[in-house]
């Protein structure tokens, strides 16, 4: 009954995560972004402490234990080392999640034991679209209902790993409903576009998806003929990607609180100017009303609830809070704020990409 | 565990508050609102017999030795619950509840067993009672321990006498001059001592040498009783000093300052409690009214489809749903016996924050009807900004959240 502490395995799992973000993510993730390249052996490190291979129920070989709450605060802990590491690490959950919600047996068999193996599956997914105004529930792709399956038509981009997947959850109109297609990039039709140019998480390469008069076969639609219930899975991502924000943004506020206790002007810390201190305890209460926000989302999905109300609401709140958290940050750094040798002005990036960032990762 | 559901019973209590909301605050609320400093009786009448079954069971406890209870402390949600439930009806009104209130607060936390006993029994007795406390002055505010008020002993008649000028004290004229009452009063035995000087004394209806200075005409919660009190020679027994009379110098403060400060600790959720309950009220007619004109949110709708209104409507909802789970927050920490002392000034200032917005954007989006005073809208506004001053202003709150996240003393960052 109402109470906001972890319990040890929880605490475990944070631990766990935590230590591999101070450790490794924070030591790589400048050069990293510099670069336009996560190291391999990082994501793999990051993969092997597995959130996802707990989800999968045993029967697909995990261990069946999925909570959604437990995953928030995994999230938050990944995002804490950096965004782009755990959109990547994390990038096995947005076709798990959905098989897992809305898959068919034969789909759930398929590919479900791929999420429980020792190297990270290499699957990705589609939804985002290159226009200015997205609605998700009214996509520009199409899927055309033939006697053989579908036909598809359209350009996804945001596309993570779109040159090594093997296969690509892909979402598409039907009849004015969202739904979701699984696509074998061996097929014809289907091409790799030119890489993304994004403001943030640039370590994490996404490519433009082009899908000319794909044809596929009947079973490849996500929950077969019934489809999947897309507002269910819109909001497991929407609570997923506001989880990896409090990570994220309580990252900047801890760097800003360090530095501002460190950096000397007229004599003593700049903290002890009430400008600088009220601005950190607002931008921690942003940080703490963030994470509340995504916890009671979180909760409210492993209570089986319907929840496109609250987790519009918790995006609508977090997705504003992160920008002005980590432009806080950038701000108590003053011109340190904005130079590439510290990392407040890749938060403040990456935090204005979240009113955006759909699909992008799920729980 | 991380959880948000809430024991049965706790819920099932707040019912009954929810319940003299709706019939008897609600019916009241205009009437109180411009007719400033008469009492609520209907109110008063209402949770009486609650608060006396209350006090019957607390001093059963106390007399039983007080033995800690172990486990969670279901009755501080409960409370927070019930001020949430009341402050929705009408929190100019929650705030007359016939309770020793404040001053209780600070008795329960450095009294004795027997000054508990002796001074709370008065609540299992009819009429109604209200407790109040005194710490404000006209020259010290936010900064109390700067405070003039002063308690001498006398060394014959072993008395306090106890001199100054108190302000903004809830509830002090229901409790010194309406009915047989107390007030704590906050004092220094010692001006050279500093923080280490200030005291809290009880004051009885009976004392002599109390005058009622002022009664306060304020901007919202009219209901309220605010008032100013001076004390010339009051002379009060040696026991109704709270805590040890002992200057003892210490950087981290002494235990009768820093008794006070705890009292903020549970204090400030409940503000920030009623806070959400005039936030939800402004909410709850608001989102109606507009469905009514056929203004109702989409919550699937995609951002660029919002209409300014719409827009407005969700960003109150939001600050109200970030705010309230912060008050969360800090009320399950009290329960489980967490300390909460960062938690309490943050979930208070972000609550008054939010209130003050959400209660001025709901008279804006309501038009020429929202400013009238013929709905309760407008006094839902002028109400919510005392939750934006009283127990710390906002910017005191931040000051605490600042220094606790700094780990910076009061010396480090004034």
């Amino acid at each position: 009954m109402l109470d906001f502490r972890v319990d040890e395995e929880q605490k475990m799992l944070i631990d766990a995560i935590n230590r591999f973000s101070t450790e490794r993510v924070r030591e790589q993730f400048r050069d990293a972004e510099e670069e336009g390249h996560l190291p391999p052996e990082l994501v793999q490190a990051g993969w092997e402490i597995g959130w996802l291979q707990t989800a999968v129920p045993e029967q697909y070989g995990g261990f069946g234990e999925y909570s959604a709450v437990t995953g928030v605060l995994a999230l938050e802990e990944y995002a804490y080392g950096d965004l782009a590491t755990t959109f990547k690490i994390m990038s096995p959950n947005s076709i798990a999640i959905p098989l897992m919600l809305c898959g068919t047996e034969a789909q759930k068999e398929q590919y479900l034991p791929h999420f429980v193996g020792e190297s990270i599956p290499k699957l990705s997914s589609a939804l985002m679209e290159r226009v200015y105004q997205f609605n998700p529930h009214h996509l520009a792709t199409t899927a055309v209902s033939t006697a053989d399956g579908f036909v598809l038509n359209g350009r996804k981009v945001y596309v993570p790993a779109a040159k090594e997947a093997d296969t690509i959850l892909v979402w598409a109109n039907e009849n004015g409903q969202t739904e979701g297609f699984l696509i074998d990039t061996g097929i014809e039709g289907i091409s790799v576009g030119a890489k993304d140019k994004l403001m943030g998480i640039k370590s994490l390469p996404t490519y433009e998806l082009i899908l000319n008069d794909i044809k596929i076969p009947p079973s490849a639609k996500l929950g077969g003929e019934v489809g999947c219930d897309f507002d269910l899975l819109l909001n497991h991502s929407r609570v997923a990607a506001s989880a990896t924000a409090v990570g994220m943004a309580r990252a900047a506020v801890e760097y800003a609180i360090a530095y501002a206790k460190q950096r000397e002007q007229f004599g003593r810390p700049v903290a002890q100017n009430q400008s600088i201190a009220f601005l950190l305890a607002d931008m921690m209460s942003d940080v703490e009303s963030m994470r509340m926000m995504v916890w009671e989302a979180a909760w409210l999905i492993d209570q089986g609830q319907e929840i496109t109300k609250e987790a519009l609401l918790m995006k609508h709140f977090v997705d504003q809070a992160v920008v002005r958290v980590t432009d806080g940050a950038v701000q108590v750094l003053g011109g340190y704020g904005y130079i590439r040798e510290y990392p407040v002005e890749l938060w403040l990036r990456n935090a204005r990409g979240f009113a955006t960032f759909d699909g992008m990762v799920t729980i | 565990m991380i959880t948000f559901e809430m024991p049965e019973h706790v819920l099932k209590s707040t019912e009954r508050f929810k319940k003299v909301a709706v019939e008897v605050m609600r019916a009241d609320a205009h009437m109180l609102d411009e007719g400033e400093h008469e009492r609520p009786l209907n109110y008063i009448n209402a949770m009486w017999p609650l608060v006396k079954d209350q006090y019957a069971e607390r001093l059963e406890q106390i007399k039983a030795g007080d033995q800690k209870k172990a486990g969670p402390r279901w009755d501080l949600l409960e409370n927070i619950l019930m001020i949430e439930a009341l402050s929705w009806g009408d929190s100019g009104q929650y705030l007359c509840r016939p309770t020793p209130s404040l001053g209780g607060a600070a008795i329960e936390a450095v009294g004795t067993s027997e000054q508990k006993i002796r001074l709370f029994s008065r609540w299992t007795e009819d009429p109604p009672k209200w407790g109040s406390m005194a710490i404000t002055e006209p020259g010290a505010g936010s900064d109390n321990s700067s405070m003039l008020t002063n308690a001498r002993l006398d060394p014959d008649t072993n008395e306090w006498i106890i001199n100054g000028e108190k302000i903004f004290i809830t509830n002090g004229k229901l409790a010194l001059d309406e009915s047989e009452g107390l007030c704590v009063v906050w004092a220094t035995i010692d001006p050279e001592a500093g923080r280490a000087g200030i005291k809290s004394f009880v004051i009885e209806s009976t004392a002599q040498g109390v005058t009622i200075a002022k009664q306060e005409h304020k901007l919202g919660i009219r209901a309220s009783d605010t008032v100013s009190l001076v004390f010339q020679n009051v002379r009060v027994p040696y026991d109704n000093l709270l805590g040890t009379a002992d200057v003892v110098q210490k950087k981290t403060g002494t235990k009768g300052f820093k008794g006070a400060m705890q009292t903020f600790n549970a204090s400030r959720p409940s503000i920030a409690a009623s806070a959400m309950g005039v936030a939800r009220a402004a909410l709850e007619f608001t989102t109606a009214t507009l469905a009514e004109q056929g203004v109702e949110v989409d919550y699937r709708k995609p951002p660029y489809e919002w209409t300014a209104v719409e827009r407005d409507l969700i960003e109150m909802e939001s600050r109200y749903k970030a705010a309230w789970n912060l008050t969360l927050k800090a009320t399950s920490q009290m329960v489980h016996g967490q300390n909460n002392r960062m938690e309490a000034s943050m979930c208070k200032y972000r609550a008054g924050e939010a209130v003050t917005w959400i209660t001025q954007k709901a008279v804006e989006l309501l038009g020429p009807i929202g400013y009238s005073r013929d709905i309760l809208v407008e006094k839902w506004m002028r109400d919510a900004k005392i939750n934006d001053i009283y127990e710390g202003t906002r910017q005191i709150n931040q000051l605490i959240v600042a220094r606790s996240i700094l780990g910076y003393s009061r010396r480090e960052l004034k």
